[in-house]
Formats: structure tokens, sequence, C-alpha cells
């Protein structure tokens, strides 16, 4: 067998594998320079996974040999490649973004920790996308979610452990609701296989047991995803949070519990029973309360990165909403916007990285004047505004396209001036982080405390062309998008026997 | 040169030009130097094309498509053109009496100014010049982005609120009404290309076309059709060359060119009239044309009332799109034009007459025009023009505008539209007849400007703490307006008549429309 046909165990191995070795060097630049090329060798392998699905091919790997169902599979579609892609190119950005990021943020002997902790985060990551496998699901989840509170709770910032903690409570909570739901689908169907617990919940009549497995799973996944109102440890986990580790999980983390959740619905229950059982309708209610509450509580904010953090809450309400029309075009537009948001969302927290470095806050009433005082930042953020708006030209545009159709094509035109309507108060947002930047005065002294640094302004500016050039080239975003919905409508085609 | 360069150097130029604005910020008259020399490029460039236009079959260019089947693409037509026209040729005038206006003021930010005249100028072209629908959007947002930050130019909350509002209207309104239109043409017909004869037909119910035709109507904020006009009196807190180019000819006429766009080439007149669904439009517009000019008739604020009128003005080209035939047509695509000239020269006048004489009200300009008779004589044909008199341009419009609306289909819609006409006609000239006369004919009176600014909403109320300390000498011997601002008003008022004796062209431009 050829080094290529192992590629998908090496998506998740290298990191893995990667976090250990971390942990031994603990010089923290070599460490660093051993995490850039592991963020990058994951993107270089996500990519040839991609090219290799693109055509519709699915690949399936059977982890030590073992066949599936009885082994571990792992599986790569169009849809998690797509996710895959997402999760190691913002990896590949904010490693390199971090090496002067922590510097302050973090006590210095403490570096090689983040080090380890990311890329245990990482493979946990990608191990959660690329599995087939129900339980294998739930141990890649747990990886990532301790090293994420240990990361979160690294941070300088004493409100960080308060802020871990609360992360904790709630994701412990949710893995466990998570894990028993996975084992009732094992108990109805002795399988732990995704697609083979599919198929064979086709020959069973639907029963308690099986609604009661959906319920764990929609409430645990809900939690993990930070859907209304189970989001409440998010702001205080992405705010409090070192800014890179804000920027990587603001970009992917709720977003593969999202993919995991798609998983599940698509090829496990399938859309009949989420729609006998009112799944999708008691989704599409909460998705529009997460658009409005969490919308209006982002205008309350006072602080930068709390203010995106809600404003996360409500643009996780848009992809849930997609999810919930669930014709072709919604799961396109939900795909979409996973992919969009990510890296606008990516970029603003980036961005925000790179003020928290030179002015030494996020606070908006710190950041008066901005305008004048970092011109490209602020015009960074002006472009990310923009595109969390859905202004014609950003690529938040496009997702917002893709989801007012899909609201049409259902017949359900309240739901278009819903979307809009929501869209009013991402403007009364976004205009008040313009307000503060462009048209107050600067305080009397304020400057940078530090010059930007190159290391930190590479990483951002590609994000931020990024969030714009898919605005106006979707060829590769919405091809692997409605690509991914095709695979998710027409069942999941697992190599299961 | 191919008539696709041609388009394209149409919307790079503004965008070079604010480049090289935002880059020579340490050299003032080389910044102007920069700006003024783009704007004369860009006059040459539009008039090429247009001499391409009219000598070629069609014209397109293809910058990219965003998804598959909706395409950036620009494709000029006549209207287009026209607009494309006055607008670069007032950019010119506009930039030269911005600079007197900016530093007879002393205005801060001077090169962020420029810089968003340009960015704005380029995306009136890209309206202007948009082949379909979703084009006409990208650049209709991105005017409202690049014009905001000209409202808050003074920075001070006065000017914050006005922003708001104004970014709350234009973006609420395009956001929440247009793009759902927008998404729902490209739905119902699969596509948003302006096509000659419209996309609807047979492809749209009655209901539906009404629905839709609602949603865009109201949808286009700049259009400033009651009750959507609110951010208009509010912009009028940015600097008169502002409301004078944006809010006299490119905003607002980006507004009404994109309703008689959607009408024309997207909803279509022959299917409009088979549904028959334009009559509210009709009337909504005729109410705006009155009831704005009751309330232009009672504001004491110069600009104030200028803006009223504007409101009004706009909506008799709503009204005459709305009675969709041929010549309304027409009459409409002519007042964009019309209007355009005419307007710009009052707000000139407006900035004129508060950079020399420090007045902002009406009640306060007795006998200014022996002071600045160029002025007011400005003034006084841009009035005569906006009641609809010969020999200004804007008798050519109003004329075609009545025969339109005699010759209209719907009754109804015609009856009204000829009364709305008539009585803001008389309205028009109760409001700006007695400016003209007593700036004439009574007496001059000094100093007792400050005590009339109860009204201080819109307007110069920025730099009254300037105002204060000005010299009580020199507002008894100040003369006409400085040089530069004087050369562009009487350009405007010079543009006002000639148009009227050039009639021939504009009509043969806009005839081709139907």
């Amino acid at each position: 067998m050829s080094l290529s046909s192992h590629l998908p165990a090496l998506q998740v191995v290298i990191p893995l594998a990667t976090a250990p070795l971390v942990l031994l060097i603990q010089q923290r630049h070599l460490c660093w320079a051993l995490m850039v090329f592991v963020a990058w060798l994951s993107l270089a392998i996500s990519l040839l996974l991609w090219l290799q699905v693109s055509d519709g091919s699915v690949i399936s790997y059977a982890i030590g040999a073992w066949t599936p169902p009885w082994g571990i599979e792992y599986l790569v579609d169009s849809l998690n490649a797509f996710i895959l892609v997402l999760i190691s190119g913002t990896a590949a950005l904010v490693v390199p973004f971090s090496l002067h990021s922590i510097e302050h943020e973090l006590h210095q002997q403490q570096h090689y920790l983040f080090h380890t902790m990311f890329a245990l985060c990482l493979a946990g990551l990608l191990g959660m996308t690329i599995t087939g496998d129900a339980f294998n699901v739930f141990v890649f989840l747990e990886i990532s979610s301790l090293s994420t509170y240990v990361l979160i709770a690294l941070s300088r910032r004493r409100q960080a452990l308060l802020a871990s903690f609360q992360y904790l409570m709630m994701g412990t909570i949710g893995a466990t609701l998570i894990v028993v739901g996975i084992g009732l689908l094992y108990l109805l169907t002795g399988s732990l296989n995704i697609a083979d617990i599919g198929i064979r919940l086709h020959d069973l009549p639907a029963n308690r047991a099986l609604y009661t497995a959906l319920v764990f799973l929609s409430i645990g996944l809900s939690l993990k995803l930070a859907l209304f109102p189970l989001h409440q440890w998010l702001p205080n986990a992405y705010a409090d949070a070192p800014s890179a580790v804000s920027a990587f999980l603001a970009a992917t983390a709720t977003k593969v519990a999202i993919y995991v959740l798609l998983r599940f619905y698509f090829a496990v229950f399938g859309l009949q029973l989420l729609e006998a059982t009112g799944t999708t309708t008691l989704l599409m209610l909460l998705a529009i309360a997460a658009m409005f509450v969490a919308s209006a509580s982002a205008i309350a904010q006072t602080n930068l990165k709390r203010l995106l953090a809600y404003s996360s809450v409500a643009q996780i309400g848009y992809i849930m909403l997609g999810i919930a029309i669930s014709n072709e075009t919604g799961l396109t537009a939900a795909l979409l916007h996973i992919f969009n948001h990510g890296l606008t969302k990516g970029a603003a927290f980036l961005l925000l990285g790179v003020v928290a470095y030179t002015m030494g806050s996020t606070d908006l009433d710190r950041l008066r004047g901005l305008g004048r005082l970092m011109p490209l930042t602020s015009f960074g953020l002006l472009l990310c505004g923009l595109s969390l708006i859905g202004i014609p030209g950003t690529s938040g545009f496009i997702s917002k396209w893709y989801l007012v159709l899909a609201a049409m094509e259902a017949g359900n035109w309240w739901l278009v001036f819903v979307i809009v309507g929501s869209s009013m108060l991402a403007v009364a947002y976004v205009w008040k982080i313009v307000e503060v930047l462009y048209l107050q005065q600067p305080d009397q002294g304020a400057h940078l405390q530090r010059k930007p640094v190159l290391s930190m302004a590479i990483p951002t500016t590609v994000l931020c062309i990024a969030t714009i050039y898919f605005g106006f080239d979707t060829r590769f975003s919405l091809g692997a998008a409605s690509a991914a919905a095709k695979v998710l409508l027409t069942g999941m085609t697992g190599a299961a026997p | 040169m191919s008539g696709e360069i041609l388009l394209l150097l149409c919307l790079l130029i503004p965008l070079l030009a604010m480049l090289g604005i935002l880059l020579t910020d340490y050299a003032p008259n080389l910044r102007e130097a920069i700006g003024f020399t783009a704007a004369l490029l860009l006059v040459v460039c539009v008039g090429l094309l247009t001499y391409a236009f009219l000598h070629a079959e069609s014209l397109t260019l293809l910058i990219g498509e965003v998804m598959p089947g909706l395409t950036i693409v620009f494709k000029p037509e006549p209207m287009g053109i026209l607009f494309a026209l006055i607008a670069s040729v007032l950019w010119v005038v506009a930039i030269i009496y911005s600079i007197g206006y900016l530093r007879s003021n002393n205005e801060q930010h001077q090169t962020r100014f420029f810089a968003c005249f340009a960015l704005s100028i380029a995306s009136t072209m890209g309206i202007a010049l948009a082949g379909n629908f979703f084009t006409l959007f990208l650049f209709y947002e991105l005017l409202t982005l690049a014009t905001w930050p000209l409202v808050t130019h003074h920075g001070d909350e006065a000017a914050r609120r006005a922003g708001r509002v104004y970014l709350g209207t234009l973006m609420g309104t395009s956001i929440c009404l247009l793009l759902p239109a927008m998404i729902a043409i490209w739905y119902v017909t699969g596509s948003t290309d302006f096509i000659a004869g419209g996309l609807f037909s047979d492809k749209a119910s009655p209901s539906l076309t009404l629905g839709l035709l609602a949603l865009c109507m109201l949808g286009v904020g700049k259009a400033a059709l009651m009750p959507v006009h609110r951010w208009l009196p509010n912009a009028m807190v940015a600097p008169t060359p502002v409301s004078a180019l944006l809010h006299a000819v490119a905003v607002v006429k980006a507004g009404v060119f994109t309703i008689v766009k959607l009408i024309v080439y997207v909803f279509g007149t022959q299917h409009l009239q088979q549904c028959g669904v334009t009559d509210w439009l009709t009337l909504l517009a005729a109410f705006t044309i009155v009831a704005s000019s009751v309330v232009a008739l009672n504001a004491d604020n110069l600009k104030r009332r200028l803006a009223y009128s504007t409101i009004s003005q706009l909506s008799y080209v709503t009204l005459s799109a709305s009675l969709l035939g041929p010549l309304s047509v027409m009459a409409a695509a002519l007042h964009i034009a019309a209007h355009a000239v005419g307007k710009i020269t009052l707000f000139f006048a407006a900035g004129a007459i508060y950079t020399t004489a420090h007045k902002t009200q009406v009640s306060e300009l007795a006998g200014i025009g022996r002071r600045m008779p160029w002025t007011m004589s400005a003034f006084a044909i841009a009035a005569l023009s906006m009641i609809g008199l010969p020999p200004t341009v804007g008798f050519i419009s109003k004329w075609f505008m009545l025969s339109g609306a005699m010759s209209a289909s719907s009754g109804l819609g015609g009856s009204v539209a000829i009364i709305a006409i008539i009585l803001s006609t008389l309205l028009n000239a109760a409001y700006f007849l007695p400016i003209v006369y007593h700036a004439f004919f009574s007496e001059y009176k000094a100093g007792d400007h400050h005590v009339t600014t109860q009204e201080k909403v819109p307007g110069h109320g920025e730099v009254k703490s300037k105002d204060d300390v000005y010299d009580q000498a020199e507002a008894e011997t100040h003369g006409d307006a400085p040089l530069s601002m004087r050369i562009a008003l009487i350009f405007t008022a010079g543009l006002t008549l000639l148009l009227f004796f050039a009639a021939d062209a504009l009509v043969s431009l806009t005839r081709s429309l139907n």
C-alpha cells in the first residue's frame, strides 16, 4: 500500500503524534516551528483528500485493516472533506499567528503547553470529522473538548479560568448526553458504524428508544454547537480565551459540532423521522430565536470580542435555519455559511488578536478612533462586519442569498423577512463598532503599545482577503457545499457491506 | 478604443482617483489636481462611450460569474448613458466648487472627503452602466456605504445621529425589501438581467407582480418615496457640496434611476399594464409630491427647503414611470437629467450664501441678491427650472410629463398625475419665487442671522461656533461668493438653460427607451 492510501489515517495521526512530541521539546520556538509544519501538512492532506473525493467518490479507510462495520472506519466524502479543509486551513493560518499573539497573553513557560493542546485540539476536530464510527466521534469529541478547556484556561486573564470551568461543565453535560445517545443507538442496532446504524434502523419500526436517542444526541450536540438557548458558555469562552484560540474555535469548533449533527441526522435518523417528530420545526424556531436574541445581545456588549462571540451565536442560528429548512438549497446555504462564516469570524478574531497585541485591550471604549491609529486593521474589521451583515461583495452575502432562496423554494415567504430582518440587527452591532473605530476621537495620549508584526499580519490579511474573495468567486465554496448537500440528501453511501 | 475598455475605464477612473487622493494626503494641491484630472478624464471617457454606444450595436462587459447564472456585467443603455453623462459632468463642477467650499470653511478631513466623493462617483457609474439587477444592487449598496462618511463628515453627535438614520433607512430598505425582491425575481424568472420588455411576461401572476413591485418601489429608499424619505432631510447635515452632488444628483438619482430601470427592464411596462398594478404607486408618488411641497413651503432653513423640494421632484420621476406609457417613461428619464442640473445649482447657491454671508435661513436672505448677483441669478434660473418654466430644461421634462399623463392608459392614474403636477407647480412657485423676489427687491439686513436659528436641524449648524466670531464688518461688506464656487454655479445654471435649447439631443437619446 502506498503512502497516499493512508492519508485518512495520517490526517488525524500526525497532529495526534505531534502533541507528545511538542511536550517533550518544550523550547517554544522549536515547538512553534514544528506546529507550523504540522498544520500545513494537515492542510496539504486535507486538500489531497478533497481532490480525491471531489468527483463524488467516497474513500473508506479501515483502521488496522479491521473491515467495517466491525472495525473503525474512516470515511471521506465531499461533505466532510470540505469541513476538513476548513479546519486544517484555519489551523494553518492560526498557528503562525500564535507565535507573537500568545507572547503577552500567556506565561512564557506555558507556551509549549499551548502548542501541545493546540495539536490535540486539531487532532480531535479532524478526527470527529473524518471518522465514520459513532463511538470514535465521542472519543475525538472528548479529546478536542478537553484540550479546548485547557487552551482557554491558559490565558493570563483570570476570568478565563471561570469561562473554562463554565465550558467544562456544559461541555461535559453535552458529551454525556451524546454518549448516552450513541449507547441507545448501539442498543438498538448492535452497530457503531454510523452508516451501518442508518441501514439497520431502516428495518426497525420507529420506537421510543430511537426517539430518546434522537433527543439525547440533539441536546448534546446543540450544547456543543451553542444553539440558542444552550449557548451560554460560548461568549465567555471566546471572550476570555487567548486571541489565537478564539479565532481557531470560532472558525472551527462549533462548525464541527454542526457537521456531526448533520451526519447523525441525515445518515442515521433520516429526514422523514426528523420531520415526523417535529425536530426540524423546533430547530427552526430555536434558530430564529438565536438570530434575534443573540444579535440583540451583541448590540449591548461593550467588549468587542464578546460582541463578536454573540454574533457567532446568531450566525449559528442562520446555519441551523438552513438545516431546518432541509431542502437541498437550505443545506447548501447551511454548509456555505459554515465555510463563509468560518472565514469571516476567523478573520475578525485574528484582527482582534492584532488589536489586543498592539492596544492591550479589546474593550470598545479603549478602541476609540482606532481607524486613525490602525487604518488597515480597522478596515479589515469593517470588511468582516459587512460580511456578517451580508452586504453584496462579501462571502456572507452568498450564504444569505442561498438561505433566502431556500426559504422561497420551501414556500416559507415569511422566513425571508425573518432572515433579512435579523440582518438589520447585524447592521446595528456592526455600526456600533464602526462608529467607535471611525467617528470617535482617540483618547488623549492613546498610542500603540506594540508594533504589529509580520507573523500576525500575513495570516490575518489572507483571511480578510478570503472573506471578500469568496464573495466574488464561489466556484470552490459553492461547488463543495452543493456537492456536500447532495451527499446529505441522497443518503450517506458508507462503505458498510 | 473598443467600447468594452471604455466601459471598464468609466469604473476604474474614479476608483484610481480615490487611490491617488488617499496617497497624496500630504499635498492638498496635488490631491485636488488628481481629482480634477480624473473627473475630466471621466467626462471624456463617458463622452467616448456615448459615441461608441450610439454607433455600435451592443456593448457588454462581463466581469465575472458570482454564482451559476448570476453575473457581474455592465451593459449601457440610453438612460444609463444619460445618467452617467450627467453625473460625470457634474462631478467636475462639484470638485471645483468643493475646493472653494472646503478651504473657505476650513473643513477637516478633506482627503477623506475627496476620496469618498470619488468612490461615490465610481458607485454611481456602476449603477448607471449595470447590465443586471444584481450588479446594480452591488453598487447601490456601495454607494450607501461610500456616502455615509460624507454625511457624518463633521463627526459630532448630530452628524452621527443623522448618519444612523441615513444608514438605517437606506440599508434597512435595501436589505429588508429590495434584496428579497431581487432574490424572488431570480427565483421566479431565473434571471436578473435588464432586458427590453422585462423579464416577467407570463411568468408572474398579477398579485405576485404587485407584491414584488411594492417591495422594489419601497425598497429603493434612495428614491425617497414617502414614507421612506426621512433620511434625505437628515443627510443635510453634510457639507453643502455633498448635499449638492450626492443628495441632488448621485444618490437620489441612483434611486429613481433604479425605479425606472426596474419598471422598464425588469417588470416590463407591457406586463405591468396588463396586470394593472401601478395605480397605488401613482397615488403614493402624487401624495409625496404634494405633501413634501407643502413641507418645503413651511421650511425656513434653506437646505431643508431644498431637501423637501428634492423629495417632491424625485417623485415626479416615480410618478411618470408608474404611468407606463412611452411618453411618461421618456419624461421620467428626462427629468432625472433636468432636475439634476437645476438642483445642484440651488445647492451650490445655498452653500455660496452660507460661505460668504453665513446665512442659512430663508428669512435672512432679503436683499442678498444685490450683494451676490451671480449667485442669486443662478439661483433664479434654477428655480425657474424647478417650477418648469421656459427657457429652462425643467420645462422640457414637465411638458413630456404632462403629455404622458394625458395619454396614460389608466384613467385614474392619469388624472391624479395631472392634478398633482399642476398643484405642485403652483406650490413650487410659491416656495421658490418669494426667495428670488426678496433677494433682489427687499432691503438688505445684516447681522441678525443668529436670531432665527431655531430650526437648526439640517444644514450647516456644525461650524456655528466659528460663525459667531466672524467679523461684523465683513457682514456689511461681503460681495459675491469665492471665484471657484461662482464658476461652478454659473456653469450649472448655464447648463440648465443650454439643455433647454439642446432638448433635441436629450429627447432623441431617451426616445429609444421603449
